[in-house]
């Protein structure tokens, strides 16, 4: 009997402390895997995958609602009930703001007058590339757009059915900063969540509400400390802090200029310079979450 | 004048200029600053400044409830959920909206033929007021954690903005809604970015946001003199200006590590976020 895919999260609250770096790396040292890059408001493993993209499809950004004004008898009922305050009247006239709207579509409904209509908008962009390590899916959310929190799940469902066509042992998910709507998108039913964080006062406020947010989707959490020897006072802080709070740390990776390095050739850290003491770290954590999350295929 | 700060990449340093800038101002021009921590998933602002919590107002939305003793099942509501927070089993005679879905925008109450679905007011987040200099010079938006409408604590944080003087708004990472939200209240937008290829992508996504939106702005590079000459090829193709750079240097990361602001610790610092001010304000009369 086959198992299913292990479905693997990489969050970290807190931007720019690793994440895309230590994905590609992973993926530089994995078998049998597919990428997911869920950070849709700046995807940016494929500038280090450099995949070729073998078809891309426009994805539902949302409904906007824009009033016409011919047929408006500015009566202002859609402007009393909006929520969102997107209703702007200007030099008498009234208006959607279509950066405010989120397309509920109220207004439409209350419009005495049928002067409302609705749009639907498809500027989300959703990529099915292949790189050297595996397939690749990914998407950006148009510009001023929203709808990521569904994108995001669209691009883990395609992941998990190029994983099934391939016989993937898992997926690896790059998500995005924060803890809102794309961050919850992208570790709800996930296997296990990898939470990087760095030695920063602000990294371990940003952990401490990350890892809250995991807890409420009963996802097993395991945390990297990135860049740890920057400051091994504020390292140890984590680590004691996290002992209490029964969270597992998988590792540490120490501080390298080489990692920009790498990423300024376009490579993984594994691929740029073997020799690199970092890649031994990277390795050992890469093995025990392997040994600890992914499940043996029983064939 | 509203400056919004922001970086479509993550961990770039907007909450380190943002502190910086605020830091700066307020020691060096006389009318009034304020500051507003609007990445409301992951405030940090707080971390940097040493400010006395004064108070904090609950944010709350009106969320439906539906009573299945009055619910017909005709479906409407359903139907009017343009987010697909509605649950219906009628042979269950089961109905429900599940709030973590649900944009409290009140459709369904509004088409709801039967009375059946009554608002109940639901928290999703907070905004915290402080004090530095003055009453409320700064203060932040706070997500619940667990809540996805962090574009809703946004626009509710920046409606307790006092007007005139000057206003830096932190803005969270992205270039999508909830950095929208942020970015129209502006005047002026700093995108804050670093010499990588991430920091050179994220901030040509960041750049057409703000071409979008309309608005004058202009780039500091942080952790300068990592050596990457495209991003600043970009600025001047594009002919975006560069009102500052922040070199890299290890102390500096020491600094921000530890919750430090970096123009009150280090004197060459203190000359570059004077530069940074100069050029933003640009003779805007604020002295």
């Amino acid at each position: 009997m086959e198992r299913d895919t292990t479905e693997i999260a990489i969050l970290s609250g807190k931007g720019g402390t690793g994440k895309t770096s230590i994905t590609a790396a992973f993926a530089a040292m994995a078998k049998d895997i597919v990428l997911a890059d869920c950070d849709v408001d700046a995807a940016d493993l494929h500038l280090i995958l450099q995949p070729v993209i073998l078809y891309e499809e426009s994805y539902a950004s949302g409904v906007k609602a824009a009033i016409n004004p011919d047929q408006c008898t500015g009566c202002g009922l859609c402007m009393d009930l909006c929520r969102f305050d997107a209703v702007e009247r200007i030099n008498g006239q009234y208006a959607i703001d279509k950066f405010a709207c989120e397309g509920c579509g109220l207004c439409i409904m209350v419009c005495p007058e049928n002067a409302i209509k609705s749009t639907l908008y498809q500027n989300n962009r959703l990529y099915f590339s292949q790189c050297r390590f595996g397939p690749l899916i990914y998407g950006k959310v148009g510009i001023a757009e929203e709808n990521s929190g569904r994108l995001v799940a669209r691009i883990r469902e395609e992941a998990k059915k190029k994983a099934r066509e391939v016989q993937a042992n898992v997926i690896l998910v790059d998500g995005p900063p924060g803890i809102g709507c794309p961050a919850i998108s992208s570790v709800t039913g996930s296997d296990a969540v990898i939470a990087v964080t760095e030695p920063t006062k602000s990294g371990w406020h940003d952990l401490l509400r990350l890892i809250e947010m995991i807890k409420r989707f009963h996802s097993r959490i395991y945390v990297i400390v990135n860049k740890y020897d920057l400051n091994k006072k504020i390292t140890k802080e984590i680590e004691e802090g996290l002992k209490e709070r029964k969270i597992p740390v998988i590792g540490q990776i120490p501080y390298d200029e080489q990692v920009i390095h790498a990423l300024i050739a376009g490579k993984s850290i594994p691929e740029y310079r073997k020799e690199l003491s970092i890649n031994h770290n990277l390795r050992t954590i890469w093995n025990k979450l392997l040994k600890k999350i992914v499940p043996v295929k029983l064939n | 004048m509203i400056i919004a700060v922001v970086s479509g990449k993550g961990g770039t340093g907007k909450t380190t200029v943002s502190t910086g800038l605020f830091y700066y101002m307020q020691k060096h021009i006389s009318a009034p600053v304020q500051l507003v921590d609007c990445d409301a998933e992951e405030p940090d602002c707080h971390i940097f400044l040493d400010a006395a919590r004064i108070s904090d107002i609950p944010i709350a939305v009106s969320m439906p409830e539906i009573d299945n003793k009055s619910c017909t099942y005709c479906g409407k509501c359903k139907k009017a959920c343009a987010f697909n927070a509605i649950i219906m089993l009628p042979s269950a005679d089961f109905i429900e909206v599940v709030h973590d879905m649900c944009h409290a925008c009140g459709a369904c109450a509004y088409v709801c033929p039967e009375n059946a679905i009554h608002e109940i007011p639901v928290q999703i987040g907070e905004i915290n007021f402080y004090r530095r200099k003055v009453n409320n010079d700064f203060f932040e938006g706070r997500i619940k954690i667990g809540s996805t409408l962090q574009t809703r604590v946004i626009r509710k944080t920046l409606k307790h903005l006092q007007e005139g003087g000057i206003v830096i708004l932190d803005a969270p990472p992205g270039t999508s809604c909830p950095v929208v939200a942020v970015v129209t209240k502006a005047d002026y937008v700093l995108m804050v970015t670093e010499p990588t290829p991430f920091g050179l992508y994220d901030l040509k996504l960041m750049t057409e946001t703000v071409k979008q939106v309309n608005k004058k702005h202009g780039v500091i590079i942080n952790k300068a003199g990592l050596g990457f000459d495209p991003l600043y090829r970009f600025l001047d193709n594009h002919h975006i200006p560069l009102v500052g750079e922040i070199p890299f240097k290890r102390e500096f990361a020491k600094i921000c590590a530890e919750g430090k602001i970096l123009p009150a610790e280090e004197q060459q610092l203190e000359e570059i976020f004077g530069n940074i001010v100069e050029n933003v304000l640009d003779g805007k009369g604020y002295n």
